[in-house]
């Protein structure tokens, strides 16, 4: 009975916590939109729209209201759905996201399936090896791909695989003669070219994808490697481990079953918050690749300066990660026994 | 061990002693190969930054629009742009942005940082709430969507890519700084220090800051490779230093158009920003061994 209440008092807590966090994250992204240099009335009115024109737009937008006003009325517009308009487009900025996302996702999913099957498997090598010379190649491959900038990895890969060796597609999502011969039904391109039976779309969409995922993945292994390693150092040094052998279990049995088993659930906190950190490298890797998201929807907006957008996407971002944060946490404490 | 003689702002033994632990880290991290190239190199970047009129072989801005588009060779050790500028010679002055970027963005965020953490940390309660409220707040952001989002909001230019980073680095100095200060809050000698009738004020300044350093300062070394990566990226979005300025991710930028025909445009500036980060990440790498208690012990 008084666990139910600590607990209560626990998920209560966290989410007063999380809604702090929610209104801080909207004054930080209002503050943002109030500071940005573009004018909105110009941006919508025009250059040469007379000065009543301007006033009445000005006065509509209420910009002419006290800083506070403006703010408690951008809050009744995010709690109503209403992330405005984007200028440069003119449709509703959800809209655009949420046909931009799916791109991302695709890319994100892929990348850190790529970052975990490789870090994963490195930062148990080089946990069981330490300070022998797999380690240390371990630890500079991984620190090489932390160090890259993955705008020009992107596109030395461009030269070397697509102009030169042709193994892969280029820029896009797919072969500019595909476009359009697939219905979108869920975004994700994959998807729907499987659902329309053309594989031939399926293919190339592969073909483009395989590239900008392997260099996201690969910079998001250096992190989970460090972590795994670090993790399975802690494990290996326990008694438990020399019991294990005592008993008569090989040394990859008590690695894999005993020391492994019991990292799995860091492990799914640390992947699950890499996911997170992709969205940073898709922004400059969608630009260069020329992908359709999330990341190329933000810069192209921010050059522009098309404050709703960019403060839509702001937005996002950070709930996306507070998201990734809760469920990390909410996972460690439901299959961590010593947390309850 | 001796780590901690630093921490003593004793004026009469405070050079020798610290010069002491200087060369007892600098002799641990050149004994491992990777941290002695990370030490290199970032030697090296220093040299060229101070030498750079020296050692350019030509004016970074002269336009020969003769010679555009050469490939490395005759006289251009990299080759020239598409404006005929020699790129080696861009690469050695843009060394110099590069470093003014870490030195001011380290400059910004070291004392923020710390100002923030041990206030929070020494004092508790509701200031610390609030404090650590707003850290998660900023912390609740990719570096890069952050940085980007407040050069948005400042307009395109070096200097503002540096606040911008600068307002987006000091987050996790601020945690450490917290964390360290927590731990010294209970201290005799601060209890000593307050019965003295010394101040809040003055026991954060005196007292837990020195102590917090020697962390702090780790943590801006390993900050560094993010802060290279960060400054390049958002130049290579436009949104950074603007061309014609010598800045290794606005050259990728110009240099992507030509970047079939001539790989030398994008090649070399890129490789000077991997073997910079490289190295940060390599030395912090051996800073956190260096200075790492159990590692310490095990010697």
């Amino acid at each position: 009975m008084q666990n139910a209440q600590l607990r209560l008092k626990s998920v209560s807590s966290q989410a007063t916590t999380i809604l702090i966090t929610l209104l801080g994250l909207l004054v930080l992204t209002f503050v943002i939109g109030r500071m940005m240099p573009a004018d909105p009335v110009r941006a919508i009115v025009g250059e040469d729209a007379t000065r009543e024109t301007y006033e009445m737009v000005y006065h509509q937008l209420g910009l002419d209201r006290p800083i506070w006003e403006q703010f408690l009325r951008y809050l009744g517009d995010v709690l109503t759905g209403d992330f405005g308009t984007s200028i440069r487009t003119g449709q509703p900025v959800m809209q655009d996201i949420l046909r931009a996302m799916p791109a991302t996702i695709e890319l994100a999913t892929f990348a850190i399936l790529i970052g975990a099957g490789l870090g994963i498997p490195l930062g148990v090598t080089a946990a069981v090896n330490k300070d022998k010379w797999q380690d240390h190649i371990i630890r500079v491959f991984s620190l090489f791909g932390h160090s890259m900038p993955i705008f020009w990895t992107g596109m030395i890969a461009l030269i070397v695989f697509y102009a030169h060796l042709g193994w892969v597609g280029g820029s896009g999502r797919m072969e500019q003669f595909y476009i359009g011969m697939v219905d979108e039904r869920t975004g994700f391109l994959l998807i729907d070219s499987l659902l329309a039976g053309e594989m031939d779309v399926f293919w190339s969409a592969v073909n483009h994808l395989i590239l900008p995922a392997s260099l996201l993945g690969y910079s998001s292994s250096a992190y989970i490697t460090r972590m795994t390693r670090s993790f399975m150092l802690d494990q290996l040094g326990q008694e438990y481990m020399t019991t294990a052998r005592v008993k008569g279990l090989s040394r990859g049995q008590t690695i894999w079953l005993h020391a492994f088993g019991n990292i799995r659930v860091q492990l799914v906190t640390i992947v699950a918050l890499a996911y997170g950190s992709l969205l940073e490298g898709a922004v400059l890797i969608e630009t260069v690749f020329a992908w359709p998201g999330f990341g190329q929807y933000l810069t192209n907006n921010l050059i522009i300066g098309d404050m709703n957008a960019v403060m839509t996407c702001v937005l996002i971002v950070g709930v996306i990660f507070i998201v990734l944060n809760l469920l990390s946490d909410l996972l460690y404490r439901t299959f961590d026994p010593r947390t309850k | 061990m001796t780590v901690k003689d630093t921490d003593m702002p004793r004026q009469a033994s405070q050079l020798p002693s610290s010069l002491l632990v200087l060369r007892n880290i600098l002799t641990f991290l050149m004994r491992s190969p990777t941290s002695a190239f990370g030490l290199i190199v970032l030697g090296l970047l220093i040299v060229i930054a101070a030498f750079a009129p020296l050692i350019a072989t030509h004016d970074p801005y002269a336009q020969d629009l003769a010679n555009t588009l050469k490939a490395p060779g005759n006289g251009h050790y990299f080759g020239t742009d598409e404006l005929g500028r020699d790129i080696f010679s861009r690469l050695v002055w843009g060394s110099r942005i590069s470093l003014t970027i870490i030195f001011l963005v380290s400059i910004v965020v070291g004392p923020i940082g710390m100002i923030v953490g041990t206030t929070a940390g020494y004092m508790g309660g509701r200031l610390d709430t609030i404090m650590m409220r707003i850290t998660d707040i900023f912390l609740s952001f990719p570096s890069l969507i952050l940085s980007l989002a407040f050069v948005a909001a400042l307009g395109p230019s070096l200097n503002n890519a540096i606040i911008a980073i600068a307002l987006t680095a000091w987050p996790p100095i601020a945690r450490l700084a917290r964390a360290e200060a927590m731990t010294f809050r209970k201290a005799d000698y601060i209890a000593a220090a307050r019965l003295q009738g010394a101040s809040d004020m003055r026991i954060i300044f005196k007292s837990i800051m020195p102590m917090c350093l020697p962390s702090v300062l780790i943590r801006l070394t390993l900050n560094m490779a993010t802060v290279i990566l960060t400054a390049a990226g958002l130049g290579f979005l436009g949104l950074g230093a603007q061309p014609p300025m010598p800045e290794w991710g606005a050259m990728i930028a110009t240099g992507r158009r030509y970047m079939i025909d001539s790989w030398w445009l994008v090649t070399f500036p890129g490789l000077a920003i991997l073997t910079v980060s490289l190295a940060f990440n390599l030395l912090g790498d051996g800073l956190r061994d260096a200075l790492d208690p159990k590692q310490m012990n095990r010697r």
